[in-house]
């Protein structure tokens, strides 16, 4: 059983039409995919309106978070020196991080995933470690990487690597161990060299299985660098977060927040999109 | 002396889980001559599907000896090409895919040009050129099994393996599949071990029908020979006395002499 992502964004399934001639464009099915989160949008932003206008609310009602930060919203690369640029420079930064830690656990992830998938005595060896370690929150790792790299930046990749490995390996090595014994005798019968079997067989057979860890570890390594950020230091969009705080700029967090958010979004979606590419649609099951 | 192509001598297999031993297998001799068709028949689970592994190679015996023109058997190869009970087509390469990876394994001696020949011919005799570019998700279960076959007659095998390759199929896909591998077998004359569940469809293929006992420690209870000329036509055959023979021989052979045991 591959292990599912617990805290991802829910996705309203948007209908796809087939045909390619469209003359006329269907309103009614346009207006039927639209409407609901439109109208969900609505009420939640007059809730907040509402419920945030009164006098003695901590947080500030959506009307005064656009006002105050206007220039966040409308500008997002401006950069005034030091830490003072625009949320989009500071989600790149962010990005950066992830992308080296998250590119790094997927390589290491699903190496050692294959051969723990492949081999018994490496499941036997490395699984109960693996069990353990995989359990350990995120930030818990930032102090121990801090004392070993002695500097931030190393620090949050090694926390984005530690966080997303842990559900590639286990679905990599799910993968690997499910490919059906058929496969292996087709293999067998053209003696296909242990090359061969892994590039021809093994990856594509466990291809769905990987991108169901690729996709979770990359959600994970979201939820982790805005953390990890908050306690670095210097730039990203978890330390715009913390720096906000800490001058009581409450709209610009919530203006960051929802960066935050469509970026984690934007990240699910592409590598899921990646993965429908490669395995041409085949399902985990 | 007359040496045979296929050889099995006094061919065991038991199966070691922990501290028990099932012997599904025990003292099987059997001789198959090139160019010749022979179905393996028997009950569910009386280790049909063991008997062919062994042949091919896929598993070892326990037992006794395998011999493919006086060589060992001991490890699969493309000389013993295999279809699969559930046609194991690798669902992530197309029709053509599935049957080049065979091909370009197979035969890496020849050019690019020589092999997609061969690949085109393959299909061709299956009658599935059509659909080469197709995913195995998007042909039907009679399609599936057709390229299942292309790919193991492109292998060029001393020996077709087939495990109920039509097992899974509707009645009509059933007899028209036979039919093709009538012909096909008429066509190149090569040599096919087939399991089947199917008395009509045993006595309509085969030279020779090789009856299981049950198991456990199943063996060979009795052959058949099917004295008709190929090809054989299934309408004509039904009034023919050496079809009705031989069915009745096969039939009484499963439902009165080795019922199946656990069915009753
Ligand atoms: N790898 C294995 N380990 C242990 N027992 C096995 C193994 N493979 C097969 N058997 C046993 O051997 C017996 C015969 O199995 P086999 O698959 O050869 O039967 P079969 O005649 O092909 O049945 P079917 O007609 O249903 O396909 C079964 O009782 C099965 O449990
Ligand atoms: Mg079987």
């Amino acid at each position: 059983m591959p292990v599912h992502s617990v805290s991802n964004v829910v996705v309203l399934p948007t209908k796809r039409t087939k045909s390619v001639l469209i003359t006329m464009p269907d309103f009614k099915k346009i207006g039927a995919a639209l409407l609901p989160p439109l109208f969900v949008m609505f009420m939640a932003l007059l809730l907040w309106q509402i419920f945030a206008s009164s006098p003695n609310s901590g947080l500030p009602p959506p009307t005064t978070v656009i006002s105050e930060s206007s220039d966040l919203i409308l500008h997002p690369f401006f950069d005034n020196g030091g830490t003072d640029k625009g949320l989009g420079l500071h989600v790149l930064a962010s990005l950066k991080r992830v992308a080296l830690g998250y590119a790094l656990a997927a390589i290491v992830g699903i190496g050692l995933g294959t051969l723990v998938g492949a081999s018994q005595l490496f499941m036997r060896g490395l699984d109960p470690l693996f069990q353990i370690l995989r359990t350990v929150p995120p930030l818990a790792w930032l102090p121990i990487s801090l004392a070993a790299f002695k500097d931030g930046q190393p620090s949050a990749i090694f926390v984005i690597f530690i966080t997303a490995i842990w559900p590639i390996i286990i679905n990599t090595a799910t993968g690997i161990r499910n490919i059906p014994d058929d496969y292996k005798n087709v293999a067998r019968v053209i003696q296909l060299n242990p090359i061969q079997y892994f590039s021809k067989i093994m990856v594509p057979a466990a291809a769905p299985y990987i991108f169901t860890g690729l996709r979770i570890g990359i959600g994970l390594s979201w939820l982790a660098i805005v953390a990890a950020e908050m306690l670095i230091g210097g730039t990203g969009i978890g330390f715009f977060i913390w720096d906000a705080w800490n001058s009581s700029h409450i709209s610009d967090i919530i203006v960051a927040l929802f960066y935050v958010g469509i970026v984690g979004f934007v990240l699910d979606r592409l590598v899921s999109y990646v993965g429908s590419l490669v395995t041409h649609g085949m399902t985990v099951n | 002396m007359h040496k045979s192509y296929l050889t099995l001598s006094h061919v065991g297999k038991s199966f070691q889980r922990g501290t028990n031993t099932t012997e599904v297998l025990r003292d099987i001799s059997l001789t198959v001559e090139r160019g010749e068709y022979v179905s393996l028949i028997g009950h569910s689970g009386c280790g049909k599907s063991t008997l062919l592994n062994l042949i091919a190679g896929l598993t070892p015996v326990s037992n006794g000896t395998v011999l493919l023109e006086d060589k060992h058997v001991n490890a699969p190869g493309p000389d013993r090409a295999v279809v699969f009970q559930n046609h194991s087509l690798l669902p992530w390469l197309s029709v053509y895919d599935n049957i080049k990876l065979a091909v370009d394994k197979v035969w890496a001696k020849e050019s690019a040009a020589q092999r997609k020949v061969r690949i085109m011919e393959k299909l061709d005799l299956v009658q599935m050129a059509h659909a080469k570019d197709k995913r195995p998700s998007e042909i039907s279960g009679g399609m599936k099994q057709r390229v299942g076959i292309a790919r193991a007659l492109a292998m060029e095998p001393k020996v077709l393996l087939l495990d109920e390759p039509f097992g899974a199929l509707d009645a009509l896909t059933r007899a028209h599949l036979q039919d093709q591998v009538m012909q096909i077998h008429q066509t190149l004359k090569n040599t096919v071990v087939m399991i089947t569940h199917d008395v009509d469809e045993a006595v309509l293929l085969s030279d020779r029908i090789v009856m299981l006992t049950n198991g456990p420690a199943a063996t060979i209870g009795e052959i058949v020979n099917v004295n008709l000329p190929y090809p054989r036509k299934r309408i004509e055959l039904v009034s023919q006395p050496e079809y009705i023979r031989c069915r009745e021989a096969v039939l009484k052979f499963l439902y009165e002499r080795h019922k199946f045991v656990e069915a009753a």
